[in-house]
Parts: C-alpha cells; sequence; structure tokens
C-alpha cells in the first residue's frame, strides 16, 4: 500500500465517526499532517458507526453528555445531515412517569425543550401506537436522526481539502512502538511505518486491543445491542426520506422503535448482556455481514418482540411485513458509562477517544481536539478522562461486570445516589471490620468501600428527631438515610469519627519540590514545615483542575492529599508536570497510608485522652501538621477540617490504622463519639459550611473568583493558570457560586402535598419558572444539595449570573416536577452554618 | 395438501470460511446457522401449497438439537409443526439420512396422514451430495423431479418446471410425489413478528433416529484456492458514464 507519509504530526487510527469527525477538528485547529488509516474500507470500514440507527436524543441527566451531544447536533446539522423527527418516550407505569418528570427537569437544566403528552397526544404523533398500554409520556422535539457514514465522509473531505490529511483505508495497524514511554510510530501489518507525535486510539470496539500493542489499557469492552428491521410497512410507504413519525422509546420495556424508510426499526437494551472480547470480534473477511455485526440470536430477542407488538399492534401485526434485517450489533460500554477520551497514563502521545456513540461524537471529536491541542477543552470532559481509572477498574473482569451490569440500565431508572452490585469490596480500608461491625452502608468511590452512615447510630434518631427531616417519598429516601442527619448533629454536639481511607496521598520529594509545587498551586507554597495549605490547581485558562491540600513535611518534603475519586487524574496532572531534570520525585502513598478524621467540639478532649503530645489551641494551631504519638503509634496529625469543627485528620500506617481507630473509638465512648459516614463528611456537614467539591461546583468550566476562592492577594512566584487568573480578577466574575435554602413548601400552592427533596443537579428557575443561564451560556443548577441539620433547612449550593447573585434573592428549584422556594442565603465565599468560623478556631 | 419440507441446519456463510482444527467442519465461532436458499424455496412452496389447498406443512430436520432454531423458522413462515430427528449433531452420511427420513414418512403413511409431497433443497446446501431426496424417493417408491423451478398442481397432478440447458422441460407426476427444488423457484417471504411469536408454540415432535452406517465418510475438508476476479476500472468521474451505461445495457438492467 503506497500514499502512506514517513511522518505524522497525528496519526489517527480508525475512520468511523469518532476517527473522522476528530481528524476534521485537528485540521480546524491548523494541525498540518495528520494520517487516518483504518483497516477496512472506506466510507464504512465496518465498525459500529456502520450499524448504527442513528438517532440522537439530546436528553441525559448528565449535562456534559447533554452538551457533548447538543455539540455533534449543532455540528451534523451544519454538514446537512441531520433529519429533525421528534422523539418520544412512553411510561407504561407510574414509576416510569415520575422518571420521565425528572428527565422533563434535566431537559429544562441543560436547555432542551420538553414536552408531557397524554396518551392521547402521543396518538396523535404516532398514529400507530396501541395508547391503551401507555399512560403518558414526553415528547422532545430536537429529536432526530443522522446519516453518520455520510457526516465522515464530509469531515473527512473537508480536513483532506484543508491540505492536512491522508487517508489510508485498507491497511491494518500491526503494531504501535513505544520509547521511552512515549509513543514514536505507528507500524502497518505490511511493514510500513510511519513516526508519529501522536497516536489517536479511535477503533471503537477494537480499542482495548490496539492499545494494548502500545503497552495501554483502554477499559472498554463489545457489547451485543440487538437490532431487527422490519418491513415493508404499508404506512410508510407514501412517506417521503427516512423518517417522518417521531421515533419511540419505550422505556419500561427497554427498547425503541424508529420509521426507516418503508422499514421500522426495533432495537433493545432489555436482552441478556451479551459481553465479547475485542480478541474474539471476527475479522473483515470472516465476517457475514461485518465484523460489528454479528449473527443475531433469536431466543434472545423474542420475549421482547412481545413487547413491541403489544405497543404496535397493528404495524408490526402486520403478516405481510417481514424481519428483514436482525443483527446483533456490538457496541462500546465501560465499566462508569462514560467515554474513555484523553493521553493513556501508560504512555506520552498516545490517546484515547473511545467509547463514543454516534450521538456526542463529533462533540468529543472537538473537546479532544482541543485538549491535545491547547491542554483544555471548551465542554468541561473531565468525567471521561481516561486517567480516572485505577487499575482494578480496567481489569477485563471489572469493565465485564459493571458493563454486563450498565447494560440493562440504558432505558433503565437510575438513582442519582444508585450504587453498583457488582465488582465490589475490591478496596477495603484498615478499619472495614470495625465499620463493618457497626453497621456501616457502603457507598463505593473509586473501588473504596466508604461508609455512607453507620445502622448502629439508630438510637440516635430518637435523640435528634426533633432536627431530622424524614423524607416520605421512597424515590427521595432511596440511598439515603435519617441516619445521616443524626450523625450530623452528634458531630457537632460532641465528636464524630471519621473513615477516610480512601484519599489519593502523594509524597513529593526532592531538592526541586519547592519550585516544582509553587507552579503547581495557586498558593503560597514556601510556608513553614509544618504548615498545611488548602490550595486550588489551574490549568492554563485559569479554570479549576483541582483543590487538594499540600502539607510541608520538612524542607524538601510535601505531602499531596485529594480526594480518591480524582486520585490518579490528579496524579497525572502532577506527574505530567515534573521536572525533568529529576530533581523531584513523586510517591504515591495512598496505599500505605490510612486517614481517619476526629472532628467536633470534643475532638481536643478526646485526643488529650489519648495521646501525651500537645493538642491544646496554642500548641497545635488550625492549618498546621505535626507527628504526634496515639497509644504506641505515631500518627501524623493535621488540624483541618472539610466538616467546620475542631479536629484533626490523622494519618496512619495502613498496617496501625485499625489500632488507632479502635485506641480512638474506646477513649471516645465518655465524650458520646459517633462514628461518622461519608453522608455528612461530603455532603451534610459540607454543604452547611459552603464547602466546595471537585466535579460538583469545582470544575474547569469556572474559574476561581466565581467559585467565589480567590485570595485577596496573588502571590507573586508564576503558576499554572496565573495570566488568565490576573485577568479573571480584574473585572466582576460573570456568575457567582450560592448557598441556597430550600423551602419546605412547594410554590405551586399544593399544600399538604407530599414534600419532595432536591437530590442533585436540579434546575434553579426564577420564581416564574424562568431559565436562568449566565453570560457565559452556563445554566444554574443546584450543583450540590443535602439536609442542613444544624441550621434548619434543606440547603444546596449553585451558581447564578453575576447580577442574581443577591443574598435574600428568591428562586425556584424543580423537583419531580414541583418547584420550591430556593433562598439565597449566601453570595459567594462563607458559609450559613458557623460564618465567623468560631468552631475552627481556640 | 399435505406437504413435508426437509431442511438441514447449516453455518451461514458470507465472509471467508475457516475449518476445525481436525479440518473435518467449518468453524462457526463467528457464524450464525440457517437453512440453504434452494430449502428457504421449498418451505415458501410448502406454505404457498397449503394457502392454495388448503392442508398442512410439516417441517423435518435431522441433525443436533439446536435446530430447533431452523424448524422454528420455517414455522414462523406459515409451517404447521415440525419433527426433529435429533442425532446429537453428528454428520451422517445421505444413506443413513435418507433411511432415517423415509422411516418417518413410513410411520406417518401408517397413521393414515402420509404426505401428499415431500420436498427436498435440490443439494444439501453444505455437502451439496445430491442424494437425500434421490433416495429418499426411491425408498418410497415414489415419482421424484429434481432440479425443479417451477410447480403447478391441477387435479391431483404436478407439473413440475425444470431448466435443462436451452430447453425448459415440464414433467407431469401423479401424487404423492418428491420433489428437490432449486432456488428462484419463488421468492421465500420474511417471517413477520406475529409468525415468529406463533412458531414458538408450535409442536415439534422429536424422534431418536438410528444409524444405518453409511460405506462413504468424509475424510478432509479443503478450502478452495481463492479466485481473485480482478475489478476492471471502467474510467473516472463523467468520463465513465458511457461506459457504465454500455455494462448496465449488457446485463439487461436498463433497456438496450
Amino acid at each position: 500500500m503506497s500514499g502512506l507519509p514517513e511522518r505524522a504530526d497525528v496519526v489517527i487510527i480508525g475512520a468511523g465517526i469518532v476517527g473522522n469527525s476528530f481528524a476534521y477538528h485537528l485540521a480546524k485547529l491548523g494541525v498540518q499532517r495528520i494520517v487516518l488509516i483504518d483497516k477496512g474500507p472506506l466510507p464504512n470500514p465496518g465498525g459500529s458507526t456502520g450499524h448504527a440507527s442513528n438517532f440522537i436524543y439530546p436528553i441525559e441527566h448528565s449535562k456534559m453528555m447533554t452538551r457533548l451531544t447538543q455539540d455533534s447536533v449543532r455540528q451534523y446539522k451544519e454538514l446537512g445531515v441531520f433529519t429533525q423527527s421528534g422523539g418520544l418516550e412512553v411510561a407504561r407505569t407510574e414509576e416510569r412517569m415520575q422518571e420521565l418528570e425528572r428527565r422533563m427537569v434535566s431537559a429544562l437544566a441543560w436547555g432542551e425543550e420538553a414536552q408531557r403528552v397524554t396518551p392521547e397526544d402521543i396518538k396523535k404523533l404516532v398514529p400507530y401506537i396501541d395508547e391503551s398500554v401507555i399512560i403518558g409520556g414526553v415528547y422532545f422535539p430536537a429529536v432526530g436522526v443522522v446519516d453518520s457514514l455520510r457526516a465522515g465522509t464530509l469531515m473527512r473531505e473537508e480536513a483532506q481539502r484543508l491540505g492536512a490529511l491522508t487517508v489510508v483505508g485498507g491497511t491494518e495497524v500491526g503494531d504501535i512502538k513505544v520509547e521511552n514511554g512515549v509513543v514514536k510510530s505507528v507500524v502497518t501489518l505490511d511493514g510500513q511505518e510511519i513516526f508519529a507525535d501522536k497516536v489517536a486510539i479511535c477503533c471503537g470496539v477494537w480499542s482495548p486491543k490496539i492499545a494494548k500493542m502500545a503497552g495501554a489499557n483502554i477499559p472498554l469492552i463489545p457489547t451485543v445491542h440487538q437490532m431487527i428491521s422490519v418491513g415493508p410497512i404499508a404506512l410508510f410507504a407514501d412517506t417521503v426520506g427516512e423518517i417522518t413519525y417521531p421515533i419511540v422509546r419505550d422505556m419500561d420495556t427497554g427498547m425503541y422503535e424508529r420509521q426507516h424508510g418503508g422499514d421500522i426499526e426495533v432495537g433493545s437494551y432489555a436482552h441478556r448482556p451479551i459481553t465479547l472480547q475485542p480478541e474474539d470480534i471476527p475479522s473483515i473477511e470472516e465476517s457475514a455481514f461485518s465484523p460489528t455485526e454479528l449473527p443475531f440470536t433469536q431466543e434472545d430477542f423474542d420475549p421482547q418482540l412481545q413487547d413491541a407488538l403489544q405497543l404496535m399492534p397493528e404495524l408490526l401485526g402486520d403478516e405481510k411485513a417481514g424481519v428483514r434485517h436482525a443483527i446483533n450489533g456490538l457496541i462500546s460500554l465501560t465499566p462508569d458509562g462514560h467515554p474513555v477520551l484523553g493521553e493513556t497514563p501508560e504512555v506520552k502521545g498516545l490517546w484515547s477517544v473511545a467509547a463514543s456513540w454516534i450521538k456526542e461524537a463529533p462533540g468529543i471529536a472537538r473537546a479532544v481536539a482541543e485538549w491535545m491541542t491547547f491542554g483544555q477543552s471548551e465542554i468541561d470532559i473531565h468525567e471521561t478522562d481516561i486517567a480516572r481509572f485505577y487499575p482494578h477498574q480496567k481489569s477485563k473482569l471489572h469493565v465485564k461486570l459493571r458493563a454486563e451490569e450498565l447494560f440493562n440500565k440504558t432505558y433503565g431508572i437510575v438513582h442519582p445516589a444508585e450504587q453498583y452490585a457488582s465488582s465490589r469490596n475490591v478496596r477495603l480500608s484498615p478499619m472495614h471490620q470495625r465499620t463493618s461491625a457497626l453497621g456501616a452502608v457502603y457507598f463505593e468511590a473509586a473501588g473504596w468501600e466508604r461508609p455512607q452512615w453507620y445502622e448502629s447510630n439508630a438510637p440516635l434518631l430518637e435523640k435528634y428527631k426533633g432536627s431530622i427531616t424524614q423524607r416520605t417519598s421512597e424515590w427521595d429516601a432511596r440511598w439515603w438515610s435519617p441516619i445521616i442527619d443524626a450523625e450530623h448533629i452528634a458531630m457537632r454536639e460532641n465528636v464524630g469519627l471519621v473513615d477516610l481511607s480512601s484519599f489519593a496521598i502523594f509524597d513529593v520529594i526532592g531538592a526541586g519540590s519547592l519550585s516544582y509545587l509553587q507552579y503547581m498551586a495557586v498558593a503560597q507554597m514556601d510556608v513553614a514545615v509544618g504548615r498545611v495549605v488548602y490550595t486550588p490547581i489551574l490549568d492554563d485558562q485559569g479554570g479549576f483542575r483541582a483543590d487538594l491540600t499540600i502539607m510541608r513535611l520538612a524542607k524538601d518534603h510535601f505531602r499531596i492529599v485529594t480526594g480518591g475519586g480524582v486520585g490518579l487524574m490528579d496524579k497525572k496532572w502532577f506527574t505530567d508536570h515534573l521536572p525533568e531534570d529529576g530533581s523531584v520525585i513523586l510517591y504515591d502513598a495512598t496505599a500505605a497510608l490510612t486517614t481517619m478524621g476526629v472532628w467536633g467540639p470534643k475532638a481536643r478532649e478526646l485526643m488529650s485522652k489519648v495521646t501525651s503530645d500537645d493538642v491544646s489551641g496554642a500548641g497545635f494551631r488550625y492549618g498546621t501538621c505535626k507527628n504526634i504519638t496515639i497509644g504506641n503509634t505515631e500518627v501524623l496529625a493535621s488540624r483541618i477540617s472539610y466538616v467546620g469543627e475542631l479536629g484533626w485528620e490523622l494519618y496512619v500506617t495502613s498496617d496501625q490504622g485499625a489500632h488507632v481507630w479502635d485506641l480512638l473509638f474506646e477513649a471516645g465512648a465518655e465524650f458520646g463519639l459517633a462514628p461518622v459516614g461519608i453522608g455528612v463528611y461530603g455532603t451534610t456537614a459540607r454543604i452547611e459550611k459552603g464547602y466546595r467539591a471537585y466535579g460538583n461546583e469545582l470544575t474547569p468550566e469556572y474559574n476561581l473568583p466565581e467559585t467565589g476562592m480567590s485570595r485577596k492577594t496573588v502571590k507573586k512566584e508564576d503558576f499554572i493558570g496565573k495570566t488568565a487568573h490576573l485577568s479573571h480578577r480584574t473585572k466582576n466574575p460573570v456568575a457567582l457560586l450560592c448557598t441556597f435554602t430550600i423551602g419546605a413548601e412547594s410554590l405551586d400552592g399544593a399544600k399538604g402535598a407530599e414534600r419532595r427533596f432536591p437530590l442533585g443537579n436540579e434546575v434553579i428557575l426564577t420564581t416564574d419558572g424562568e431559565r436562568i443561564v449566565d453570560a457565559k451560556g452556563r445554566p444554574s443548577y443546584l450543583t450540590s444539595t443535602g439536609s442542613g441539620p444544624s441550621v434548619g433547612s434543606q440547603l444546596g449550593l449553585g451558581y447564578l449570573p453575576f447580577d442574581l447573585a443577591v443574598e435574600g434573592n428568591v428562586f425556584a428549584v424543580q423537583c419531580m416536577g414541583r418547584l420550591y422556594p430556593a433562598t439565597v442565603a449566601v453570595v459567594g465565599n462563607g458559609s450559613i452554618f458557623d460564618p465567623t468560623n468560631e468552631r475552627l478556631k481556640g | 395438501m399435505r406437504v413435508l419440507v426437509c431442511v438441514k441446519r447449516v453455518p451461514q456463510a458470507g465472509g471467508k470460511l475457516t475449518l476445525t482444527d481436525d479440518k473435518l467442519a467449518i468453524d462457526t465461532k463467528f457464524l450464525g446457522f440457517t437453512i440453504g436458499p434452494h430449502e428457504e424455496c421449498a418451505v415458501e412452496e410448502a406454505v404457498r401449497l397449503v394457502e392454495k389447498f388448503g392442508g398442512s406443512a410439516t417441517v423435518l430436520t435431522l441433525g443436533h438439537a439446536d435446530s430447533v432454531e431452523q424448524l422454528q423458522f420455517a414455522m414462523s413462515l406459515g409451517v404447521a409443526d415440525a419433527i426433529l430427528l435429533d442425532n446429537g449433531g453428528a454428520e451422517w452420511g445421505p444413506i443413513s439420512t435418507a433411511n432415517a427420513i423415509a422411516k418417518v414418512v413410513e410411520e406417518m403413511r401408517s397413521k393414515g396422514d402420509a404426505p401428499d409431497l415431500i420436498l427436498f433443497g435440490n443439494e444439501a446446501p453444505d455437502s451439496g451430495d445430491f442424494q437425500v431426496g434421490i433416495r429418499v424417493a426411491n425408498a418410497l417408491d415414489l415419482p421424484l423431479v429434481t432440479g425443479v423451478k417451477g410447480v403447478e398442481v391441477l387435479d391431483g397432478e404436478l407439473v413440475a418446471r425444470r431448466e435443462s440447458g436451452a430447453a425448459i422441460e415440464l414433467t407431469k407426476v401423479t401424487l404423492p410425489a418428491v420433489l428437490t427444488v432449486k432456488e428462484g423457484l419463488n421468492l421465500p417471504r420474511y417471517p413477520s413478528l406475529p409468525g415468529r411469536l406463533k412458531a414458538k408454540s408450535k409442536p415439534i415432535n422429536k424422534v431418536s433416529p438410528q444409524e444405518k452406517g453409511d460405506p462413504s465418510k468424509l475424510v478432509q475438508l479443503r478450502l478452495p484456492v481463492e479466485e481473485r476476479t480482478g475489478g476492471v476500472l471502467l474510467g473516472e468521474g463523467p468520463d465513465a458514464v458511457g461506459k457504465i451505461i454500455e455494462v448496465l445495457k449488457e446485463l439487461g438492467v436498463v433497456a438496450r
């Protein structure tokens, strides 16, 4: 095969919708020498793009996925390959109607039109539905279908027109060469080598196999999605074009039905999960249709036929309409349902652009092209970062178990706090036996089993019943317990002990440590040994990259502590910026150390019982850390708090964690110590104090002044994002983060109606129900929400446009179709509970 | 009319075939299963005859229990019931196969349910040995027409059409009879959804056949050397249009 250049700036492997749109966006951003290579023939090389049903609902609970889809629709429209058809989601059950209410709230939050429709309305839109089967639905006018193969061709051609792209079909990659951890070249099966600065794997279901050539791991699994095409449909005989009638999602049966010319396509996410490994996909030559269209397994689909027939009896019951095509189509599933994007942690210059579906592909391609070129993208895609996966989360077993669990949830009713059932108990705290004996209910984070609350605290419910808000709705109370509120009060009244083993801990050691961390962190890092610094970490544009604490343990030894969920992404960010001269070493101490927190007004009394070291106000000031001895164990104590109470984080070697826990627990009895879960630590106590969480309030989309976390001065030393940050400080922020109190009575006047609670991501509206969007187009919604037992109100955090962010202003949050008043209690920095931080002092 | 139609479960080829390590079978790791195109026409013809003259059609196969998939496919098109001669999936030769099928027909006869017409595909879709239909006709002492591409039934007689070189032969046989049919006999229908659902509850009569023993046996499979027919470049861009029209005329796709 000729036509392959010797050198390229970027080699893109895979010419499906992802690879084509990625080539296009790189070319538009000025990348000059791009090579797009695929083993199959163009324009349909045989991947999942070729058999996709190609319809798009820009409706998701996830803001990120909705924005990527909206951006993709915009791009498809520009290319002239999008046909708007409208789309329905129909409900057969009351529970589903509730879920559709939630989906309408999400649609409203992210700026999509949604109309509640009755069975009669639906019958008018889709005359072939038996409306007696359903109880209602939602109509989304923006839904449509796309010609994804044509879109890919147009994008490829545009990149070629710009003189930036060489396209090579029918050429299979045999190897990716890596030198010193950096990608070097791509070698084709016939032995040609293309040297490249960057290589992007856009290979859909084959991505893990290709990544393996370079020693990298892309955690996704090819999964079967069954689809049949039935025709000819008499009703469609006179329609023009691909689609005239709205697409129907029959949510309760996990199916969709959509017109495709003279046929109707019926697809299912309800059959048993069928996964296979990328190595087991047939070659192009061996495939009857294409490698990603496997032989249909009728017995898996049979139960769904009945459901489809029930909904559309006349259309699908027509004896003259036959099943003309039926496939087990392969799609990519990942262990957490999100795409897998970004530079692989294993190999510099090797990028994954994988596990993207048609609906979000051009949006993803644009975002990753920006990320590759500028270091960040306009749309925040940090949740898709391939660096997020811990090693066990990339294992074949974990990927398979989670993908199988997620498959049947494709159209499922998934609670925002819902926990996975599979692949649990992987990372256990040294205190796990203790917390387990206390009846801990575990939520998983980054593989860690974290006590969310403790059933052993149930007796506190009676004690604090006046301060605990009960939730009567099963949905609101699911994955929640009033015990969380009781633990909260117990901690604020006495003292709480928190298992914080999921912290990610990195030690930074070496002569260059200080100057390195100065450059990484916004806060001044040239502090005395024994100081603890909380600092934002910014990207080049001044957006939030991370927030974490850094302890100075010695002149050339610092310790970074960050959340487990973002631990590996933060680790990659820090590792990527290490000086090349070897003057700094970053050591991951996460598994070596465990952490627990002791907080509450009686924390000092308790600590005095277990240590003879000075823990007095004068001897152990806020914001400092030092080694103390508890029993016979040396512990690094750090006097900071994420819950707004006097107390310490205690860092112990993992082998002695349970021992220290026992000492604290026994000594704590006389002070009313309660084990306290993450429900308090991460939600109720945090929000009462207005403490921001990364991924919720803090994202690359908001800058430091907008979060209300700017310091009075900016240090003179240079740091990443400084220029942008200085510029952000010169003008009023576009939006400001606020703390809201959320009322108990709905605004719609439905007195006596069951109270509903926001659970997160609910849209913030004017009291007239109007959507609020700031000058940068960012909508207002609850970034976090939870109860505030110590302030007597449900609380929320969320951004408001600068002019609206005024204390006392009243807005509305929408919960399950009802509006509740949300009053601005705090604008910017500050907290509704203990605003002067008296509890932290002393 | 009482019709018996015989089919065989075979791998659905479409891509490059690979053989199992012992070279005695096709590797079906990536393959689905189907019946051959001749047999699809046989099933379609059986259903049409029943639709026209009344009666019922039964589908029969000999093979692995998984062949239920193919029996249900035939029943989803309108066949009333099925007979599965479950031999555990062993590859029986044509003598044993024909013998087992003839026994079933004899049993049907003894129950007063003798088929008026027994349909086969012209040859087995995989092994292609052109024998089973002929042997069954012989064993049952029934008239036989092979290579049939047209069927007309009038007053208990059947006229079968077959293409022989440049001529068309019409053969009249009395019923009961055996036909082996070829693709092109009709245009088979697709299964409808109701058909598919009904097929699930149609009866499958399971029989354990006895192997008679074939003097011939499969020694080894060998894949033919791939013949690459090189494409012909007719031209590029608008210049090619004239030549494409010529080719289309030659093929008879557009009028000369």
